[in-house]
């Protein structure tokens, strides 16, 4: 997998799923979804998110349902990746599975401003702050979830498996 | 060395003679459990081009988050799935009138002890109460699962709540899981398994066991387990689908913490907006005005939750300001409340009766709630925009203190209101 490079949305503690795909869009698509993330934090953030821009929160984030509309939902917007001090294990796995890069990074919330550009070297569970030269250690991800990530999620992976030509 | 629960089960449904904590383990799937999650799930097989699932005969699917379908949108959805069922062969199907997943499983036989159980919902956790390894998973997860009967696991570390003592009358075991949310926090067994041990948990019915295995996940834990006994054997009977172990840690495994928490003292909690533990006991809460107040979920919409709450309910009436929702939990909740009178006295108190779905409990439909609006609700989630607007607030809290908020108004410690002669 390459470097990840972008700019940088943050984001508090417990971040939760109802938070990022709130419960009264749920009947919708992604698209629809998509329009109302994290809009009750910062009603600016789905309008304004670009291609390539990465989500730097604190702890806990994600936490809540197993909605897989979640990761679906910033994925959509174009978030290349998220960077917390620590996730929920459903949405780390649901990230996983739908091939959005997460990393857990303890200090990473108090070495980001906003719109600061951050680069993720996700093999080494590196975090690098361009703009003020800071470097970072995250926990790596087991090689497991690496293979599903590089695969680009668990539906490519699945087609592997079973798609044309193979015993399904 | 010995083995936790989440440790046996691992290494029992991956082949492993033992695994510890920390070990990658490929893993069989003993049931999996789909609700209108199936409908994320689906696209993902069909892309894919899986023909069959693994083994139909171990795949639960039912429609409790919108039921009856309040919108075009969620009976397009249901209609889907009806065909998905079929396309698949999945037998085990249940429609409108079963009611909310993690009731109904338990209640048709499903779940049994030492079973390694996923569902497409974070409160399958629930399932530890009767001893099984039960976590939720998404959609992608879930389509990898129908497709191989396998998923991988990282074998957690467990934590011990060593809860020793008598639950004051009027507390209920949503207040105990509430005071361990405030005190240790919701991220104390984030990646964790978590066992709910001690004379208390011993004493405690299998009823509130379910309340608190359901809001474990609220603490982060992958498990929330107890261990099973006789009290889960009489509720099996007739019930299980097949032959089951009576599973027990080792009395020599291996804990990474280990909660001494005396549960004799403990006062009715309630988690205040937004976050489960952001918790204060009733009685320190000062006056909070409601607009709503919610009995039901897979939390606490059982038989002995709206016992409770009709207990305290009986010859009064609810508060002209405040609307007060009842959903059973499942169909044979609601029938039994219904048989038994439970219902009757519920309604002459001014209570709404709903039938059995998640429905407001994640703002999905049925009791949304407006702006500036404020609800008290037996449930499991009192995040930011969690039952409707954003800005509206919900208090979570005890079926006894929701009754008794519903009666005064505002939220109010349930203690002053308990019968002198339960129901």
């Amino acid at each position: 997998m390459k470097n990840i490079k972008g700019r940088v949305w943050k984001f508090g503690n417990d971040i939760n799923t109802d938070l990022i795909s709130p419960g009264k869009y749920l009947d919708g698509t992604i698209e629809e979804i998509k329009g109302h993330v994290l809009e009750a934090v910062n009603p600016r953030f789905a309008k304004e998110v670009q291609k390539g821009d990465i989500l730097v929160a604190g702890k806990n984030f994600g936490c809540g349902s197993s909605r897989e509309s979640a990761p679906q939902a910033l994925k959509a917007l174009g978030i290349e990746a998220v960077v917390a001090e620590s996730f929920a294990r459903i949405f780390f796995r649901n990230a996983v599975a739908i091939g959005l890069a997460v990393l857990a990074c303890p200090s990473v919330y108090q070495s980001f401003k906003e719109g600061e550009t951050l680069e993720l070297e996700l093999e080494k569970a590196l975090v690098k702050n361009l703009d003020r030269n800071i470097s970072l250690k995250g926990s790596s991800l087991p090689r497991e979830m690496l293979d599903v990530l590089n695969k680009g999620g668990i539906a490519p992976l699945l087609k592997d498996l079973f798609g044309p030509g193979r015993i399904g | 060395m010995g083995m936790t629960l989440a440790e046996k089960i691992l290494a029992r449904a991956s082949g492993r003679q033992s695994v510890k904590a920390g070990d990658f383990v490929v893993a069989s799937i003993d049931l999996a459990m789909t609700h209108e999650g199936l409908r994320g799930a689906y696209p993902v097989l069909k892309e894919a081009g899986v023909k069959k699932l693994w083994d139909p005969e171990k795949v639960v699917n039912l429609f409790d988050h919108w039921v009856p379908a309040p919108t075009v949108q969620a009976a397009i959805h249901h209609k889907t799935l009806r065909q998905a069922a079929a396309e698949f062969g999945i037998r085990h199907v249940y429609g409108e009138n079963a009611g909310i997943c993690h009731q109904v499983l338990p209640e048709k036989g499903h779940v049994v002890p030492g079973d390694l159980i996923v569902g497409t919902d974070s409160h399958t956790v629930t399932y530890g109460a009767f001893g099984a390894a039960a976590t939720g998973i998404g959609y992608s997860e879930m389509a990898y699962v129908l497709a191989t009967g396998k998923l991988w696991f990282r074998t957690p570390e467990t934590i011990r709540f060593q809860m020793e003592g008598n639950l004051p009358s009027g507390v209920m075991s949503k207040d105990l899981l509430l005071y361990l949310a405030g005190k240790y926090s919701a991220e104390v067994a984030q990646y964790r398994a978590i066992e709910f041990r001690g004379s208390t948990a011993k004493e405690m019915s299998l009823s509130s066991r379910m309340t608190m295995s359901n809001m474990s996940v609220e603490l982060g834990a992958k498990f929330g387990f107890f261990e099973p006994d006789e009290k889960v054997g009489d509720f099996l009977k007739g019930r299980a689908k097949k032959p089951y172990p009576m599973i027990k840690a080792d009395p020599d495994a291996s804990y990474e913490k280990v909660f001494e928490v005396d549960t004799s003292r403990i006062e009715p909690q309630v988690a205040l907006p937004s976050n489960v533990d952001n918790v204060q006991p009733v009685s320190r809460l000062g006056k909070v005005t409601i607009n709503q107040a919610f009995i039901g979920s897979c939390t606490n919409g059982r038989i002995e939750d709206l016992k409770i709450a009709a207990g305290i309910l009986r010859g009064k009436k609810v508060n002209p300001q405040v609307r007060l929702l009842v959903i059973p939990a499942s169909w044979e909740v609601y029938r039994e409340a219904l048989k038994s009178g439970i219902l009757e006295i519920l309604v002459d108190a001014g209570a709404i009766i709903c039938n059995s779905t998640c429905g407001p409990c994640f703002g999905g439909h049925m009791g949304i709630l407006a702006p500036g609006e404020r609800c008290v609700a037996s449930i499991n989630r009192n995040f930011q925009g969690r039952m409707g607007s954003s800005e509206a607030e919900v208090y979570l809290g005890s079926p006894a203190t929701v009754a008794a908020s519903a009666i005064e108004g505002v939220i109010a410690d349930p203690r002053p209101y308990l019968p002198r002669f339960p129901l």
